[in-house]
């Protein structure tokens, strides 16, 4: 790597929020003409790195040098300044303005704003690198992958020619992805320096030219990929062998246990959510959902938890002996009143699933605290169900007294699905059940999904990450738009095929 | 050639936590300057020597047997209404409709007393008002409810034209009720009959209100911190969505928890009206209403921590106004006095929030 240029260094970084230390003494090298994979379990401080390079943060301690001369971040213009631009994860544009008007929001160039003369410019960005991208187009009226173009060509048109992204493929699908990689390799060679954060191996294996390891806020060091293989980074990041495999046991006696027919949701502004939809979910099965984001998943998981009213269609809870219960048109406690134990791990885990600023204990009584006759509440048994979650999940916390808003991403889900399965559910609906959680947590995740499907338990699983879905699930239902474009078997089931049914009914190229 | 480079120099940072004794140190040093600044503004503006003033102010709120229990009749009707409106704060519904909800209490109260006096029994009067303060005070607080459960109106709007209403239905039946007439006023309801008088523990007038109170604070706390309905409360506040996913009926819990926060405002109106005052204006609330929600967000919604936050609010008010008295002041200095001391007591919270630190560049030229 000597004959390449360092366009980044960064020397002894520290920076502490209150008592944490997110990242002690890091060095890091940036080079042109190379694609960096920076890796690391949650809260290992990746992110917390790279905001320092951005300049939303400054560090306590340490020096940054841009081509060799040291520099001083302090805001994300002095970091435009450099030539730094950051892709966050969510993106930052405004809906209502176009992609051109987005791009040059906060530009404060001389002279009269000649839109025509940005759009000519972001043209020629796009053309340079190949991306496909329409000036003219109102961002509310794209897609994920396309707004998030658009913030990649908002930092080249700022001149950046060190690109950070974020875990840019979690909202993408496998097609879209593989466009945004051959965009950044084009990028690569035209000489730009680029760092990607992200927990999915393969695609560090496939894009990436060297990854940098972090492991508790420190610098574990860093080699070129092709020298090295998942395991062999995932062991760098975990600090330990482990392994990589997702055991898929075969189901457990299956028999129907909800039957969702004809299902069709409108959202509150009246728009159409899902459209006679209709499958099946077993017993001792877990059934994989996949579809691009925003498909309808949301609307079919609260639809059968009672929390999204159906406009039309059924769902029919199928008890052991046969009798069947409509849940259509109930509400989430005479769910429960029917003796029905659906358990329900959403999202959105701090908005919805938890309290941020409750403790563990208080966490623990969401579902159950109306038991008992008593006008006040009992705390006793949420507080042992509390500490038993701790300890059997290996939940990171300086107690159960702690609100879980101070807890890691892992953790809180941790608790959120504890919780979830501690009441023996006889249906377990989970919506992202890993997003944002590194591999050691999202592997105690499909452990005790596996569990409860063990158990006889009717699992679904709401995912984003294809290579997950086609090993864990035992039949894989695909959203395309609100409506069934298939029901796939887990076994066997290839990506391309999965991947094709989520951007077409039917999956059928031009039917 | 070297840059010298220029970091930011004071750093802000999120603590933790922080120990208890920590934080009331940082509020406790935060009242000593406010008072050391207090000092300066005084001699500077009126060249009066700041400890006069200042045991001036201690002598207004404590130096007469008399000025102490007035103090304590403040205290007890202030943190009353500081009680009622903190359910529906920790609800995060903005009730700022205390006001009115106090004074329609009221009027209900005076109406028994007016219309039912000396037509039956002590007892059973009493009984009356006590049930038509509660309900008046309680419907006062349910209109936005419902509306907002219903049709999701917007409560701060809503609760603040209810205390309009209110005062306007008190202007308009003090006219109607005027003794004499023309006079403009009630004055004094059965005055010679004493119908409708809160009963008095012995000599103390006030007793019996500070006594109610007090106990109005501890049932207030344990039903907030230990009751299943204070956890519905605390859950809806947090995240609406999470108390739909776990089945709480949002609506029902908006429009049950503004019942008893204008239930007790209704109840802070008897107090005023049956119990000390005999008689009821326009402004018998005296801008109370909005006071309280100052308590309420001072002590972080513990009704504990509010006995405390109420009777320093109660304490600056009496003193800043004995100081005018005393020193021929316009009324307003005391009120610069008490903005300063609140001020600074405000902002220490930033302090037990938040870190400074004050970044060392030392960078090694090389």
């Amino acid at each position: 790597m000597e004959n390449k240029t360092a366009a980044v260094q960064m020397r002894d970084i520290t920076k502490r929020f209150g008592t944490v230390l997110a990242n002690d003494r890091v060095w890091l090298d940036i080079y042109r003409g190379e694609i960096l994979a920076l890796l690391g379990e949650n809260g290992s401080g990746k992110t917390t790195l790279m905001n320092m390079l951005s300049g939303i943060y400054f560090p306590d301690e340490g020096q940054i040098f841009i081509n060799g001369e040291e520099a001083v971040i302090r805001s994300p213009r002095d970091a435009f300044g450099y030539g730094i631009g950051m892709i966050h994860q969510h993106f930052k544009l405004v809906d209502v303005l176009t992609a051109a008007e987005n791009i040059v929001l906060g530009l404060k160039e001389p002279g009269r704003l000649n839109m025509d003369e940005v759009a000519k410019k972001v043209k020629a960005i796009c053309d340079t690198y190949g991306f496909d991208v329409d000036p003219y187009q109102k961002v509310y009226n794209m897609s994920v992958s396309q707004k998030q173009t658009v913030e990649i060509v908002k930092v080249l048109y700022r001149g950046a020619d060190i690109l950070i992204l974020d875990e840019p493929t979690a909202v993408l699908t496998p097609q879209e992805t593989e466009k945004l990689f051959a965009v950044l390799r084009n990028m690569r060679d035209a000489g730009k320096a680029i760092v990607i954060i992200t927990h999915k191996m393969h695609e560090v294996e496939e894009l990436s030219d060297r990854v940098a390891i972090l492991r508790h806020g420190q610098f574990v060091g860093d080699m070129l990929t092709k020298k090295t293989n998942a395991q062999e980074m995932t062991n760098m990041m975990v600090g330990r062998p482990v392994t990589l495999n997702i055991e898929r046991p075969d189901p457990v006696d299956p028999k129907p246990r909800v039957e969702v027919k004809g299902l069709t949701v409108r959202d509150i502004e009246g728009t159409l959510k899902l459209e006679d939809v209709s499958f099946t979910i077993n017993s001792g099965e877990i059934l994989g959902i996949a579809g691009i984001s925003g498909c309808g998943q949301k609307e079919l998981l609260e639809a059968i938890a009672g929390l999204q009213p159906a406009e039309s269609g059924s769902i029919c809870y199928v008890e052991d002996d046969g009798t069947r219960e409509e849940l259509v048109g109930k509400d989430p406690l005479s769910i429960a009143d029917m003796g029905v134990c659906l358990s329900f791990v959403p999202e959105d885990r701090l908005g919805m699933g938890l309290v941020g600023s409750m403790d563990l204990t208080d966490n623990m009584m969401l579902r159950s605290f109306r038991k008992g006759k008593s006008f006040f509440t009992d705390r006793k048994k949420p507080r042992q169900l509390a500490e038993k979650v701790v300890k059997d999940l290996d939940v990171v916390t300086p107690g159960v007294t702690t609100p879980v808003r101070r807890l890691s991403g892992g953790n809180v889900q941790k608790v959120l699905v504890g919780r979830e399965i501690a009441s023996a559910p006889s249906v377990l609906l989970t919506a992202y059940a890993v997003r944002g959680l590194d591999i050691n947590a999202s592997y105690t995740i499909y452990d005790l999904i596996n569990q409860q499907k063990k158990a006889g338990v009717a699992v679904v699983y709401v995912g984003e990450d294809l290579d997950v879905l086609l090993e864990l699930c035992d039949r894989i239902l695909v959203l395309c738009g609100g409506k069934v474009s298939g029901i796939v078997e887990g076994r066997g089931a290839s990506k391309p095929e999965v991947g094709m049914m989520m951007t077409r009914l039917g999956g059928k190229k031009n039917a | 050639m070297r840059k010298q480079s220029k970091g930011p120099i004071v750093h802000i940072s999120k603590r933790s936590a922080l120990p208890w004794y920590h934080a009331w140190a940082i509020r406790g040093a935060a009242i000593l300057l406010a008072l050391v600044v207090c000092a300066f503004v005084t001699t500077a503006l009126t060249g009066e020597d700041p400890i006069g003033v200042y045991k001036t102010m201690f002598a207004g709120a404590f130096g007469t047997k008399r000025k102490a229990w007035i103090l304590g009749q403040n205290l007890a009707i202030l943190l009353c209404i500081s009680l009622a409106v903190t359910p529906a704060f920790k609800m995060r519904f903005w009730n700022i409709g205390g006001e009115g909800q106090v004074l329609i209490g009221g009027l209900a109260t005076a109406a028994c007393m007016i219309l039912l006096g000396d037509k039956i029994p002590n007892w059973l009067l009493i009984g009356i008002m006590i049930l038509a303060s509660i309900a008046a005070g309680a419907i006062w607080g349910g209109i936005p409810a419902i509306c907002k459960a219903k049709w999701n109106t917007n409560e701060t709007l809503f609760t603040l034209m209810m205390n309009y209403v209110a005062t306007q239905l008190v202007a308009f039946f003090v006219i109607v009720w005027e003794v004499p007439k023309g006079a403009g006023k009630i004055g004094i309801i059965n005055q010679s009959t004493q119908a409708g008088w809160l009963p008095q523990i012995g000599s103390y007038k006030y007793l019996l209100n500070i006594l109610i109170v007090a106990v109005l604070t501890i049932l207030m706390y344990f039903y907030l911190s230990r009751s299943k309905q204070g956890y519905e409360i605390a859950v809806v506040g947090e995240s609406e969505r999470t108390a739909r996913y776990v089945g709480i009926n949002v609506g029902r819990v908006i429009v049950r928890t503004m019942l008893i926060s204008g239930g007790i405002c209704g109840l802070a109106g008897l107090l005023l009206v049956g119990g000390t005052d005999h008689t009821i204006t326009t402004t018998i609330a005296g801008g109370r209403g909005f006071t309280a929600v100052m308590v309420a967000w001072l002590a972080k919604f513990n009704p504990l921590v509010m006995v405390f936050t109420s009777f320093l609010l109660v304490f600056l008010s009496r003193g800043a106004s004995e100081i005018s008295t005393i020193y021929g002041l316009n009324h307003s200095f005391g009120d610069i006095l008490t903005g300063i001391i609140l001020f600074f007591i405000i902002g220490s919270e930033f302090f037990i929030s938040y870190r400074l630190s004050f970044l060392k560049h030392t960078k090694k030229e090389g």
